[in-house]
This record gives structure tokens, C-alpha cells and sequence, in this order.
């Protein structure tokens, strides 16, 4: 995998989970209050940098082959899981992720919620709602970052990539300040699924013992070959039923 | 004191379940069984390697259909 391919894997993965964390943060600064809204993102990052910090070494302490079992074998519980949803979602048979709504949902529960000053925090719900949005979508991110980076041997660039997303998708929220609908979200999560099932695949069986023919050129046939699979599945539910909702692009 | 203590366990515990496994456990199930066959028979003089993408075509597939069986 050369420093391309991580870059990209990792910076979509963290994208996707930005424009979700962004959403939230959103609902609770634009129905309560801006301040603790940033107070609450601001928490959250530092204790996802307390856990990256924490866990950072100790992953670099595990033995490669080890390491590779274990996080293949999560990465590819997660990309089959990221994989399924897409394709779900591009074949009609689940409803598309749809930010707007989301937002309107969070909004509309944020301003029905009481008023509560707690600490030095004006509005405690505001907070709260940003801190558990982006604590619960940046620990996927961070796990993906560091597996990804400790796996390559490259977590600084790993990690350059994940804060580059988080900046871009950050400063789009804060330009439009309105849900970032137009976000080609499904598209970028078959995208992810795609790689975190190859690289899952990949370091997976090489962790628990198998050779590849082409030792890491075998990533230039299993990554196609996810993605041939997943949009064939997509073309077959597609055409095996009648879907639930109409689908708009292949994977959009 | 004890019932708040363990419903918040539980929720701790749902919280890595659903954060680890995700909606289909079968899945998660899985994988481990494949990389667990791939072990045993990259001790033997047959190549193992094949057994992890026959394994994501099966999972995939068969999770896939589960869903549009139900809907």
C-alpha cells in the first residue's frame, strides 16, 4: 500500500464520519447555543487525542503479525458492515442516509429540551449533544487512523489525513452552516467499505498465517475485486425486487 | 445503587457491541470462523490464502439476502 492509497482510505473514512459528527454539532449550536455547542467539540477532541495518545503506543508495542489478526479481522468486520448498508442503501432496500432530515430531527429535539447552566457551560444540553456526536463518530476514527498508520508503518501521514478531513468537512459546515446534504455520503461509505474490506482481508489472513500470491500486489487485485462485488450485489437487488424507496445514483 | 451500576454496564456493553459487531452479528461470527480456518490450514502444505475472499462473497451475500428475504 503506498502512502497514496493510506492517505485516501483513511481520509474518506474520516470524512464520512466528520459530515455525521458536523450535523450534530450543528443541530445543537443552531437550535441552542453556539458557545457550548464548540465547548462540548472541543471536549470531545481532547479526549479522542487523550485515547489516540493512549493507545497509539501501546499499538506499535503489539507484534505485526499479532496486530494484523486482530485489526484485520475488526477492519473487516467494519467494512463488510460499511459495505452491506451501501449497497442496501444504493439497491433501494434501505433508505438513504439523509443529513437534511437528521438535522431537522436533532433540531427539533434540541429546542423541545429544557435550559440547564452546569459548570461553566451555558446551555448543559448543547453541550452534552455535541460532545457524545463527535466522541462516538471520531473513536471509529481514530481506531481506523491508528490501525491503518501503525499498520503501514506511517501514522503521521495517517494522522494528516484524518485531521484533513475533519478540517475540510469543518469548514464546509461552518460556510454553509446548514447540513452538508449534498455530500455524496452513501458513494464515500461504499468507498471505505471497499477498502476496509480488502485491507481487513488482507492483513486478516496474513495474521493468521496465509501467504498472498504477490505478497502486498495482492492489494491490486483484491481492491477491484471488492468493489466489481459490491456494485454486482448492488445491480442484483436492484433488479431482483421491487425496492422499498427509489434509489438515486449507483452508490450516491 | 447496583441497578443503576449495571444499567450502565449494559449500556457500555451495548455501546461496544454495537461499535464492534453492528447489525448483523452473523457476520462478525463469520469472519472469525474464516480467519480461525485460515490458521488451521496454513499448517497444512494447502494454501490458505483463498479462504478469506470465498469468505467475504459468502458473508456478503448471505447477509445481503437475510435483509431482502425480510423486506
Amino acid at each position: 500500500m503506498n502512502g497514496g492509497a493510506l492517505f485516501v482510505a483513511v481520509f474518506l473514512a474520516c470524512a464520512v464520519e466528520a459530515v455525521e459528527a458536523t450535523t450534530i454539532v450543528l443541530a445543537a449550536g443552531t437550535a441552542r447555543d453556539w458557545r457550548s455547542a464548540l465547548i462540548g467539540t472541543a471536549m470531545a477532541l481532547v479526549v479522542l487525542a487523550a485515547v489516540i495518545v493512549a493507545l497509539g503506543p501501546a499499538l506499535s508495542a503489539i507484534p505485526l503479525r499479532s496486530l494484523r489478526l486482530v485489526v484485520g479481522g475488526l477492519l473487516l468486520v467494519f467494512g463488510l458492515q460499511w459495505l452491506r448498508k451501501a449497497i442496501l442503501r444504493a439497491s433501494g432496500h434501505k433508505a438513504l442516509h439523509d443529513e437534511e432530515a437528521i438535522f431537522e430531527r436533532e433540531l427539533a429535539a434540541a429546542r423541545a429540551a429544557a435550559s440547564d447552566r452546569r459548570f461553566s457551560v451555558p446551555d448543559w444540553y448543547a453541550f452534552t449533544l455535541s460532545f457524545k456526536g463527535v466522541l462516538l463518530e471520531g473513536l471509529e476514527v481514530a481506531f481506523i487512523a491508528l490501525t491503518f498508520g501503525t499498520n503501514q508503518h506511517d501514522v503521521p501521514l495517517a494522522a494528516v489525513a484524518a485531521v484533513a478531513a475533519v478540517v475540510v468537512v469543518a469548514a464546509a459546515g461552518v460556510a454553509v452552516r446548514a447540513p452538508l446534504a449534498r455530500v455524496p455520503e452513501n458513494t464515500m461509505k461504499f468507498v471505505v467499505g471497499v477498502m476496509l474490506t480488502s485491507f481487513g482481508m488482507f492483513w486478516g489472513a496474513e495474521g493468521a498465517g496465509a501467504r498472498w500470491p504477490g505478497s502486498d500486489a495482492a492489494l491490486l487485485v483484491l481492491v477491484p475485486a471488492v468493489a466489481v462485488l459490491g456494485l454486482g450485489l448492488t445491480q442484483l437487488l436492484r433488479s431482483a425486487q421491487q425496492p422499498v424507496e427509489a434509489p438515486s445514483a449507483v452508490v450516491s | 445503587m447496583i441497578s443503576a451500576v449495571a444499567a450502565k454496564l449494559r449500556a457500555f456493553l451495548a455501546f461496544w457491541y454495537d461499535f464492534v459487531v453492528g447489525d448483523d452479528w452473523r457476520v462478525a461470527v463469520g469472519v472469525v470462523v474464516a480467519l480461525a480456518a485460515i490458521y488451521g490450514v496454513s499448517h497444512t502444505s494447502v494454501a490458505a490464502w483463498w479462504i478469506a475472499p470465498v469468505a467475504v462473497v459468502v458473508l456478503l451475500s448471505w447477509s445481503l439476502l437475510r435483509v431482502v428475504r425480510r423486506t
